[in-house]
């Protein structure tokens, strides 16, 4: 593993700079999303080589080619299992996955679903513009009733699916929502949902400027409250969490939902893990242990 | 002919038929006998017909051949069906209150069991299978010892009153049989070998786990799921880490995730789930991240018929995902080698960084076959490839898919400092970075295609050609592919003893085919057949679109059930005599 020494404070948003420069379109919400975890990793000075970022296809699945750390572009909503593969091998990496909402909530919803129940030590961000992007502007799971996009010429009749309670329902044990717009706000999410052990959720709205002209930045500016802006919120409240993730419209809650921190995460259940990542472990079975396994077939 | 004697166990689902299979099972490997056992059986839990045959005698045994010397129908169905294959010397032992046998064949001793004579059947539902098992022995000429000795161990979890209540339900059973029935007219032939019974599942598995497997996933299939129970209860004494995921798009996905991190990782399903996965082989190949994927086939299409054989994947293996991309297939040909395969496919996939098939089927995945202990090799050539595991010495610019010739560019472990990067589905320059939008380059395209396609000649070398059995030249040239290895061999020993010349050509190496090597041979044969167990001949049109070769006649079967010898010898005789070039041969055994 990690060899250098690392003195504190070294890791600058130098080191998380990609080697190329995005390709979003100028106003992209994504460019937030970017910045928010660069920030993060920085303030929590995690060093670039112990970090994968996994992510699936869209435009916002992009995302691991803008940031210098170990990064993977999987299959459109594949994301959940190649990153829950490459903890479960490695879990002394800190593995973010990122995404769209029709790669985390349509085609790949059910992976979704599984990881948070599996409680898998993962970061999952997805950066929902409640439309397609990549595939240039059809409607995605998120895209909210009566919306006209290219597939929905005379107006979305499917109700969109609502992310956080989905999560909350899914026993996901970090449930956030963040703005790209908020930056600061957002850092802190991030930080925090890195920290958390577990599998944790952010569902960031990150506008899209070319395809969805309804959730613009300015729609959803007036509408965002903090809930930390509220001291008598209890994020560790089940059924206020749930509460709160009805709420849409005037009032959009943005920030921790919901989090419980008793639940032990999938690597720490698995003794096979007790010794240290498995990437490193030996790969010999121990001759008794070969000769118990043929004596069980005499 | 070759030495052997085949038992038939046959009841509804839920009838214990497979309690007293691993009782004769361990008894003839103890005694040093081969044996090869086939379960017939239906996709139900409770009734249905389930049809044990297990076939026993000093030699290798490498097939079933649908022929019975001893028949234990456990109900009257069973009779029904099965009576007629005993011939001549044979024997039915059957529980003389429920079943009435019918018209048996000449010389075909019918053993009666009084059963509620003999126990209380009452207290114990298989008494009748217990009772027979002791008859069974008795006949055969083995001694009362080595049964006791596999029922102390069988029921070990049991109280001790268990216990000793089935050894004598047997020791009554063996006396009836001594006192009352004719015994065999030819005792087998002990050697002082001890033989491992497994099935082809477990044999993967356990290739597998010697060959230094780390994660195994899998989502639930017949006939494949038997690998993921061997793992399952294995997993913490392997150092194995073991998930059953949610589907096969999440299996493949998670596989390839374990083995980026890199973990030698593997998965196992049948011809639905690989379905599935095919869109994640195509990340294996493109993001060049190697996998080992097992597909035991299943009949197909569709859900198909569950519990039964076929050869009918090829085609899906060799056009799995779109796109080109390397690609390894190779099909065990019987149960030992689906563990000597497991090491060698993992080191192949590694050195060339690129997805590798298994393409087994239900005949060897479920199957059983006593294996030589020392085949089972926990000590393999453990070959990961080019794979940079620790930072080392200053280097250059670090590229992910850096052109080589070879077309392998070495792999880093993610964790190590200094060598952060990309890898991706999209395609992408030698750094790892995306071409496939903003920046479309074709003359990158090109090398990074052209270079990922070298991997196959790199492949074709490090894999052996297939080799002729029997004589160079012959008559007739049988040919096969995968788990009709055995059952082609022992029809060629039967052709020999009618006179016929004839070879062999087992290919086990299906992707790369080493296709000059195959024609050097094939060139020289008078009458080619090829046999394979599907409807279209998918290996003949796979053999024709590599080499242009056409073979004389075929051999097909695609009722679910496997070939026997015999069906091998009279189509091979029919096809010498001109009558066809196709030959469908019938399945006899009703199951
Ligand atoms: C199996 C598969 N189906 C469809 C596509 C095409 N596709 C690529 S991205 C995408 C949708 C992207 O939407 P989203 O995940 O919300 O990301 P965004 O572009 O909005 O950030 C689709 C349908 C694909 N790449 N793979
Ligand atoms: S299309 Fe939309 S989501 Fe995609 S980069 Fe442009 S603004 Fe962002
Ligand atoms: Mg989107």
């Amino acid at each position: 593993m990690a060899t250098e020494i690392i003195p504190p404070n070294q890791i600058t948003m130098a080191n998380f700079k990609g080697r190329v420069e995005p390709d979003w379109c100028p106003g992209c919400g994504d460019y937030g999303v970017l910045a928010a975890v660069q920030k993060a990793l920085v303030e929590l000075q995690i060093p670039q080589h112990e970090v994968a970022t996994i992510s699936g296809i869209g435009c916002s699945s992009n995302f691991p080619g803008f940031i210098e750390t170990y990064g993977m572009h999987t299959l459109h909503g594949r994301s959940l299992p190649v990153a829950t593969g490459v903890k479960m091998a490695n879990h002394a990496l800190t593995v973010l996955v990122t995404g769209g909402d029709g790669d985390g909530f349509g085609i790949g919803c059910g992976h979704f679903v599984h990881a948070m129940r599996r409680n898998v030590d993962l970061t999952y961000m997805v950066m929902d513009n409640q439309i397609y992007g990549l595939t240039t502007g059809q409607t995605s799971p998120t895209s909210r009733l009566a919306m006209k996009t290219k597939t929905t010429p005379f107006g979305n009749v499917e109700r969109p699916v609502n992310p956080i309670a989905l999560a909350l329902a899914a026993g996901a044990t970090y449930v956030a929502r963040g703005f790209s717009a908020e930056q600061k706000h957002l850092t802190e999410l991030i930080k925090n949902a890195i920290q958390h052990k577990g599998f944790s959720f952010l569902d960031i709205f990150s506008p899209c400027v070319t395809y969805n002209h309804d959730n613009t930045v300015q729609w959803f500016k007036p509408r965002v409250k903090k809930l930390e802006d509220n001291p008598a919120y209890d994020s560790t409240n089940f059924e206020a969490a749930m509460e709160k993730s009805q709420l849409w419209g005037d009032e959009i809650p943005i920030g921790k939902f919901y989090e419980r921190t008793d639940v032990p995460t999938l690597t720490e259940l698995e003794p096979v893990l007790n010794p240290g990542p498995l990437v490193h472990q030996n790969n010999r079975i121990p001759a008794p242990v070969a000769k118990s396994f043929i004596d069980e077939l005499m | 002919m070759r030495q052997s004697f085949s038992i038939g166990i046959g009841g509804a689902a839920g009838q214990g038929v497979a309690t007293p299979g691993d009782i004769f099972a361990k008894i003839f490997s103890r005694r040093g006998l081969h044996l090869n056992a086939y379960n017939a059986y239906q996709s139900i839990i409770r009734g249905g017909h389930t049809f044990l045959t297990i076939r026993t005698g000093p030699d290798n045994i490498p097939t079933t051949n649908g022929h019975l010397d001893l028949l234990i129908p456990l109900n009257q169905d069973t009779a029904d069906r099965h009576l007629r294959l005993l011939t001549t010397g044979g024997a039915c032992l059957f529980n003389a209150d429920l079943i009435k046998p019918g018209q048996s064949a000449d010389g075909v001793q019918l053993c009666p069991l009084p059963v509620s004579k003999l126990a209380d059947i009452s207290r114990n539902k298989v008494a009748q299978n217990t009772l027979a098992i002791g008859a069974a022995l008795s006949m055969m000429g083995i001694g009362f010892n080595s049964l006791e000795s596999v029922l102390e161990e069988q029921f070990r979890k049991k109280e001790r009153a268990v216990i000793d209540e089935n050894i004598a339900l047997a020791r009554a059973g063996y006396d009836y049989a001594t006192q009352n029935l004719k015994p065999f007219d030819h005792a087998l032939s002990l050697t002082d070998a001890r033989y491992a019974v497994l099935s082809g599942n477990e044999a993967m598995a356990m290739g597998a786990a010697a060959a230094g497997l780390k994660f195994y996933c899998a989502y639930p299939m017949s006939p494949a799921t038997g690998v993921l129970h061997w793992m399952a209860s294995h997993a913490r004494k392997a150092d194995i880490m073991v998930r059953q995921v949610e589907d096969e798009i999440g299996v493949i996905n998670m596989a390839i995730g374990a083995a980026h991190a890199g973990v030698r990782a593997m998965c196992a399903t049948s011809g639905g789930g690989f379905a599935l996965m095919s869109e994640g082989l195509g990340l294996s190949a493109q993001a060049e991240i190697p996998v080992v994927v097992i597909d035991c086939q299943r009949a197909g299409p569709s859900t198909g018929v569950p519990t039964k054989t076929e050869q009918g994947d090829l085609w899906q293996m060799l056009g799995a995902a779109f796109g080109d991309y390397p690609r390894v297939i190779a099909a065990p040909l019987d149960i030992a080698d689906c563990f000597t395969l497991m090491p060698e496919i993992f080191n192949i996939t590694d050195r060339f960084q690129c997805p590798g098939i298994v393409l087994c089927d239900l005949l060897l995945a479920e199957g059983r076959l006593s294996v030589d202990p020392a085949v089972l090799d926990f000590n393999p050539a453990i070959d990961r490839g080019e794979i940079i595991t620790s930072n080392g010495e200053p280097h250059d610019k670090y590229l992910r898919y850096k052109i080589t010739d070879s077309g392998v560019s070495p792999r880093v472990i993610p964790g190590i400092p200094g060598y952060t990067h990309v890898v991706s589905s999209d395609e992408h320059d030698e750094d790892g970075i995306l071409i496939s939008d903003a920046y479309t380059n074709h003359a990158k395209r090109r090398a990074m295609m052209e270079k990922r396609m070298r991997k196959m000649d790199g492949i074709a070398a490090s894999i052996p050609p297939p080799q002729l059995r029997g004589p160079a030249t012959a008559d007739v040239t049988l040919i096969g592919w995968g788990s009709t290895f055995g059952v082609i061999d022992e029809a060629c020993e039967l052709l020999r003893e009618q006179g016929i010349s004839v070879n062999h050509l087992p290919i086990r190496w299906l992707v790369p085919l080493h296709a000059d090597a195959i024609l050097d041979i094939l060139n020289n044969a008078l009458h080619t057949i090829i046999i394979e167990n599907n409807f279209s001949g998918q290996f003949a049109r796979y053999l024709r679109s590599e080499t242009s070769f056409v073979a004389t006649g075929h051999i097909r079967k695609y009722d679910g059930e496997p070939f026997f010898p015999q069906h091998i010898v009279d189509a091979v005789k029919e096809q010498l005599a001109g009558t066809t070039t196709l030959s469908i041969p019938e399945h006899e055994v009703m199951v």
